[in-house]
């Protein structure tokens, strides 16, 4: 691993640097809200923010995907697309960036999904830590830290005047080396500084979610009357499952006109009856409960079994903006401690 | 650049065969593939899947219902119920369709040579079976005494029809139709496939159970099973759910931490009683 610094002057200018070479990626700010989005400046990209609304996630997993174009009908034929698409996303946060890495046991396996595994291959993570973690920030109840540079190429940390620059990967360094100008090597007092900002930053983070031996918990408790308690207020407005950087369900159709058409992917939500829904009108999971409970059971025990990892980074996004506040950490929390 | 598992293969549409008219009819499709190479390289073994597509309106996963022993096409069974369906119901031979797959899991068509092999099938779920069934009597020295259980609505409702009559024909293969109604003319058993069973009586010495079939019939199925003495691991089942991807990445045909399309479709009942979640 490469540790450097870079000043908080020379930033900017590196970032106008990586623009010149490659398609970037950065938290914006529209309307209030922070989204990630294409920059073509570096002063376009906003760096003290909390979170996205919605996870970098949807850069690598698009919220919508051409998978191939056809020819409809019965006469129809193929027409494969490319998969070429190369980026930097510069001011992930740790958390996301573990998202991306918990998706990626989804996405490879028997069968490799092309499009999310070459655009992942295809994309540096320029990772920034949180110095200043929000509420219901809780990566620390999965072992993680808010200064963690496991996920990413390269994590940014800001230590004052300068940002302290830890280089994990080949990719990362690539990008290092390129802009070798804008860095030079860290001192000691630097490595201080970032692990004083980390500790600071992990005390703030008040919240705890309880996930020891959750898998095994769970087992125990699938058809217990808790999972109808817990799911009695929820709308079923998918939110948390949109805006959840590991939710990677997703929904296959094709739109055409008479002539052309393509088959697209979408993202999806357990949270809705039809997702499930045979063609018979048989559902296997028709109520709130089946739905929430499945939502729960998939990051914290299905997961965990098949990927040995929890589905949850603990960046609170749908605690945040659960209109009716279902709060994970507290469902899975009281969950652990039903008696079975 | 990797192999991309969502993009079809393009298959003629070879010929399709009426097996169920009515309100809720069933075709069989034989598909080949244009491509001579992807024909040659698509091995698959009975109770695999494939994923079949009209381009423009969308895809379903259906049971191979042909067995790898009839080479050079594979052939799909598809009742007319939702829109993918009802569209793969218009069409004509020389059609074109995506094929992809072969996906899930299959019968242990290997670990069950010499047993005794016993169907019960009912409505559409004979389509699955189907493949099995055309495999063994193709081999039919590898294994031991066959009885197909199968049964419809009414006579109208068989499908399969004239493979019945041939298998019937068979010294080696014994086949007990059933209907759920009196009908004039219907000179075998009538009622429901689980009491069908009961009067067949097969003996769970060194054999297999294989059942496929509405759900509510699979249940009574099971618990006849179980009073004949047939233990969970001798029972076998293949199960179907809503399904977008075919391997394992769209999340919404999970029964518990497994996924139908990948980790299943077939399941004996042994591991089904110790896997929970909605199925």
């Amino acid at each position: 691993m490469d540790i450097l610094i870079i000043s908080k002057n020379d930033l900017p200018k590196f970032i106008d640097e990586l623009i010149k070479k490659n398609t970037v990626f950065a938290p914006i700010e529209n309307d209030d809200t922070i989204l990630f989005g294409q920059i073509k400046k570096a002063n376009e990209a906003k760096l003290d923010y909390l979170n996205s609304q919605y996870p970098p996630k949807a850069l690598i997993l698009n919220q919508t995907e051409t998978l191939f174009k056809f020819r409809p009908g019965p006469k129809g034929d193929i027409e494969p697309i490319k998969i070429d698409e190369k980026k930097v996303i510069f001011g992930i946060r740790p958390c996301d960036a573990k998202s991306l890495a918990i998706l990626d046991c989804a996405f490879s396996g028997d069968f490799k999904d092309p499009y999310f595994l070459t655009k992942r291959d295809n994309t540096v993570l320029i990772g920034l830590s949180c110095n200043k973690p929000g509420v219901n920030c809780f990566c620390t109840s999965f072992d993680d830290s808010p200064a963690s540079s496991k996920y990413v190429d390269i994590l940014l940390t800001d230590i004052g005047n300068s940002y302290y620059v830890e280089v994990t990967s080949d990719k990362g360094k690539n990008i290092t080396k390129g802009a070798s100008k804008f860095f030079k090597p860290a001192k000691e007092s630097d490595a201080k500084a970032k692990t004083d900002i980390e500790k600071k930053a992990i005390e703030m983070i008040k919240r705890t979610q309880k996930t020891e031996n959750i898998a095994e918990k769970l087992d125990k408790i699938f058809e217990n009357k808790f999972w109808k308690e817990v799911s009695d207020s929820c709308v079923g407005c998918g939110t948390c499952t949109y805006l959840c950087p590991t939710c990677h369900c997703f929904d296959i159709q094709d739109e055409s006109t008479l002539t052309k058409g393509a088959r697209i992917r979408v993202w999806d939500t357990c949270m809705n009856p039809e997702y499930t829904l045979h063609a018979s009108g048989y559902n296997p999971r028709p109520a709130r409960k089946n739905r929430v409970r499945n939502r729960i059971y998939h990051k914290y025990n299905y997961y965990p079994k098949n990927f040995d990892v929890i589905a949850c980074v603990g960046c609170g996004r749908c605690i945040d903006l659960c209109p009716v506040n279902i709060d994970i950490i507290d469902v899975v929390t009281s969950a652990g401690e039903v008696k079975p | 650049m990797m192999e991309n598992p969502y993009e079809p293969w393009l298959a003629t549409v070879e010929d399709i065969r009426e097996e169920v008219g009515g309100q809720r009819p069933i075709k069989t499709f034989k598909l080949k593939f244009k491509d001579k190479k992807i024909t040659d390289n698509f091995s698959y073994i009975p109770g695999q899947c494939a994923m079949v597509s009209l381009l423009g309106m969308g895809e379903c996963f259906f049971a191979i219902s042909s067995s790898p022993t009839k080479k050079g096409f594979i052939e799909v069974s598809v009742m007319k119920l939702g829109k993918v369906t009802t569209a793969l119901h218009e069409l004509e031979p020389g059609d074109t369709v995506g094929v992809r797959g072969p996906y899930g899991n299959n019968f242990d068509v290997s670990g069950w040579k010499g047993k005794n092999l016993i169907f019960i099938g009912g409505g559409i779920g004979q389509a699955p079976l189907r493949s099995l069934i055309q495999y063994v009597v193709d081999k039919r020295k590898d294994y031991g005494k066959i009885d197909i259980i199968y049964g419809a609505r009414t006579s109208k409702d068989i499908s399969y029809k004239e493979e019945f009559a041939e298998l019937e024909k068979r010294k080696d293969v014994n086949v007990h139709l059933s209907i759920d109604v009196k009908e004039d003319g219907w000179d075998k058993f009538v009622g429901f496939v689980p009491d069908n069973l009961l009067k067949v009586k097969p003996s769970p010495k060194n054999s297999i159970a294989i059942t496929c079939g509405p759900p509510i019939m699979i249940k009574f199925v099971i618990q006849n099973l179980e009073k004949l003495g047939f233990s969970e691991d001798q029972i076998f089942t293949t199960l179907e759910m809503r399904m977008k991807c075919g391997i394992g990445k769209c999340g919404r045909c999970n029964i518990g931490n497994l996924y139908v399309c990948k980790d299943g479709p077939v399941f004996s009942y042994k591991e089904l009683k110790n896997i929970y979640g909605e199925r």
